[in-house]
């Protein structure tokens, strides 16, 4: 399997490199749905239409395609128990990159028994794409998707409208369907919504333009991931920063250096910024920021960096770094919708371990508040437990206070895990949603 | 370095996601380890390991699997990378564990599979809770769905089907005595992130990896250099070529490709126009089959 040797100064392999090394930011995607979607074949399109499938890999799924042409879709399947059953059961992460972005793609399975696995692809992404089958329209599975989507709040949401090949390219079907979703995605509070009308089978409208259905106006569903304005997601203006780890070299050559290091959860820092320190409330300022190239100015989300502090303050690792008049809520009542993981359902009294930003503690359930039925978004206040894959209402009372803001306003500091203290296993995901009681 | 809109580049990006992964496992988890082979990967890794507590050292061992087939130039670079950084070297023997009988030598002389066995063994015997790999989710389709923090039980097994969720950057790294997490810092990195981020912060590198004249022997299509592990067989031709390593492994089973590139730069301009994976391109041991990575991670294998 050798390849001809690459003329490194050849004008191809030159462009090739300005545009590998051009400076590009990163945009995270997830997608969800299950094979019957296209969502297999619509990642293989992206990936070998940006020319991000090798030969090797190419060649493999050629030989293993049964029908007459190459099935993208086995290229992201990765174990094989997915390929054996034909689904996929947890999130595999892919790159590619255009001259203009690099995309790293989680690609989450859509049964509702692998939520979990979804939410963990979801967790991340600044987009998320949820396929609808033009022919079956939006269906209970597409409704979780755009639910589970605007619970994490992932800022964008695309909805691909696929195989309209198979409803000959019909405006009225694209439309009817467009605006079903519109409905439902208006009662969820999704900032911004997309719909793409596309046959990633063909290629239509995923890459470039199709002129097979001249009423649509919008981008192509790469040109719209490339384009797609992320820069202002994040909270630049509430200055947050949990302290991770304690940098104390006791070296001779750095006999006093102690250092706070950790990664900026919001808002921007600036040597000399007035600080205080939670849950001591002492307010110092700051001194000098180390980062991995050496010492900065100023410091913004997410920065892995290193704080040094004019005053010599007690400060350990789950203290939090913010400004004395923009402090987060110190609270040891949680109020949360949390997505349950575990067989073993949640109930109330039991005891948790809870971790936020660098920050860990034990927790109670005080109550169930209510369920939420993901379809109808119908609120049960009878229900008495959350089971595996469960969202619900629920309100905890922690050991120790934690340092929370609203998740809609800061994604850092109004979320959290739920451990299990007997089996050591992730059993629910929290976020803080807004006008909490 | 920074624009006044506040974006980071995806270096930046992937860097800083590195160092936080890093610091949360010196932050929480007892006693860590950093699987260093000298290869390039792994020199990223380290390199990342030295900025997230600097200017403290490092604050965990390394440790090298040494199956006894290394690239002598491999070896070297090793041990002068742990000396400038005043970190300890744990190595685990893999011909140790071969005299001592613990493993034996697989009929293809692959010693893939048999370092598994030894790699648990240093585990247990140092206690180490973590183990920092180099390994990227781009490399091949089994790794692509691991997690960042990679639950392995008592026997060092992953279960892929069922891994614990991983919500955002909240990883948990909680075990019981006897169980491990792996954790793979340079996840979200791809090869070509790897070598530009070793130009752009001018790391050093193995000379293994650039583009120089070797003697070459020709073997299922694949070349291999001749050297101490790799004696020319009856009937195989030995010629002159301009070749390179896209990756180290053991020095008997990992090919070289045509190359002209002779600086980092160029690799780049290399790995940005080639069309082939570098597992594919380079390693024997990887085409048993299709499911050949995931089999050998569920025994332990990295």
């Amino acid at each position: 399997m050798s390849e001809p040797v690459v003329d490194v100064h050849s004008p191809a392999a030159e462009q090739a490199a300005e545009i590998a090394t051009a400076r590009k930011d990163i945009l995270r995607i997830a997608t969800a749905g299950s094979v019957d979607d296209g969502k297999s074949t619509l990642i293989g399109r992206l990936l070998y239409d940006s020319k991000a499938v090798f030969e090797d890999q190419y060649e493999a799924i050629e030989r293993a395609s049964k029908g007459d042409f190459v099935d993208l879709a086995l290229l992201t399947d990765g174990l094989r128990a997915e390929r054996e059953q034909g689904i996929t059961i947890d999130v595999a992460y892919r790159y590619f990159s255009t001259p203009r972005r690099t995309f790293i793609l989680a690609d989450t399975p859509g049964h509702v028994q692998y939520t979990r696995n979804m939410v963990t692809g979801a967790s991340t992404a600044d987009l998320a794409i949820v396929l609808v089958d033009a022919r079956k329209g939006m269906l209970e599975q597409s409704r979780r998707h755009a639910f589970l989507a605007s619970l994490l709040r992932v800022p964008h949401l695309v909805v691909a409208v696929n195989k309209m090949d198979l409803v000959d390219w019909s405006q009225e079907t694209f439309e009817a369907i467009a605006d079903e979703f519109s409905a439902f995605a208006a009662r969820l509070d999704v900032p911004d919504l997309t719909v793409v009308p596309i046959s990633a089978l063909h290629g239509d409208n995923v890459v470039t333009r199709s002129d097979r259905a001249p009423w649509y106006q919008g981008p192509s569903l790469l040109h719209h991931l490339e384009h797609v304005h992320v820069a202002s997601d994040r909270n630049l203006v509430d200055a947050r920063f949990p302290v991770q780890y304690v940098v104390r070299p006791q070296s001779d050559a750095h006999h006093d250096y102690r250092g706070y290091a950790g990664t900026v959860a919001s808002g921007v820092l600036r040597v000399g910024d007035e600080v205080q320190v939670l849950p001591s409330g002492l307010t110092t300022s700051i001194a000098a920021i180390d980062g991995p190239r050496g010492p900065v100015q100023e410091v913004f989300p997410p920065m892995a960096v290193t704080l040094r502090l004019a005053d010599d303050l007690d400060v350990s690792r789950g203290d939090l770094v913010c400004r004395p008049a923009n402090a987060p809520q110190a609270t040891q009542d949680l109020d949360a919708l949390v997505c349950w993981m575990a067989e073993e359902p949640l109930r109330p009294r039991q005891r948790l371990a809870v971790k936020h930003t660098t920050r860990s503690v034990r927790a109670v359930v005080k109550e169930l508040v209510y369920r939420l039925d993901v379809n109808t978004l119908h609120r049960d206040q009878e229900a008495t437990e959350l089971g595996l894959n469960d969202i619900g209402r629920v309100r905890l009372r922690t050991t120790q206070p934690l340092f929370v803001d609203d998740y809609n306003r800061n994604r850092v500091t109004g979320r959290f895990i739920l451990v299990d203290e007997a089996t050591n296993a992730t059993v629910g995901a929290g976020m803080l949603p807004p006008h909490r009681g | 370095m920074t624009t006044p809109d506040y974006r980071l580049t995806q270096l930046e990006t992937l860097e800083a996601e590195s160092i936080h992964v890093i610091r949360e496992v010196a932050a929480e988890l007892e006693r860590p380890v950093l699987l260093f082979s000298g290869g390039k990967d792994s020199i990223v890794m380290l390199e990342l390991a030295r900025k997230a507590f600097a200017p403290a050292r490092i604050p965990f061992p390394v440790m090298h699997v040494d199956t006894g087939l290394n690239f002598p130039d491999v070896l070297e670079f090793r041990d002068k990378r742990v000396a400038e950084l005043g970190v300890q070297l744990v190595v685990a023997s893999v011909p140790d564990a071969i005299a001592r009988g613990v493993v034996k030598e697989e009929p293809n002389g692959s010693r893939n599979r048999i370092q598994t066995p030894v790699l648990l063994d240093a585990v247990e015997e140092h206690g180490f809770t973590a183990l920092f790999g180099g390994a990227r989710r781009d490399e091949d389709k089994a790794r692509a769905k691991e997690r960042v923090f990679s639950f392995r039980d008592e026997f060092g097994q992953w279960d892929p089907k069922n891994q614990r969720p991983e919500l955002w950057d909240l990883y948990n790294g909680r075990i019981h005595l006897g169980e491990s997490i792996r954790v793979f810092p340079l996840s979200n990195w791809t090869e070509l992130d790897v070598w530009q981020y070793i130009a752009r912060e001018g790391i050093a590198i193995p000379p293994l990896y650039l583009a120089q004249e070797r003697e070459v022997v020709e073997r299922q299509g694949m070349l291999y250099a001749v050297n101490e592990f790799v004696r020319p067989r009856e009937g195989e031709r030995v010629f002159r070529e301009s070749v390179r390593y896209r990756t180290v492994g053991d020095a008997n089973l990992t090919a070289a490709v045509r190359s002209r590139a002779t600086t980092v730069e160029e690799v780049i301009a290399e790995v940005a126009v080639t069309r082939m994976t570098e597992r594919g391109a380079t390693r024997g041991d990887d085409k048993v089959s299709d499911a050949a990575m995931e089999d050998r991670k569920k025994e332990g294998y990295f």
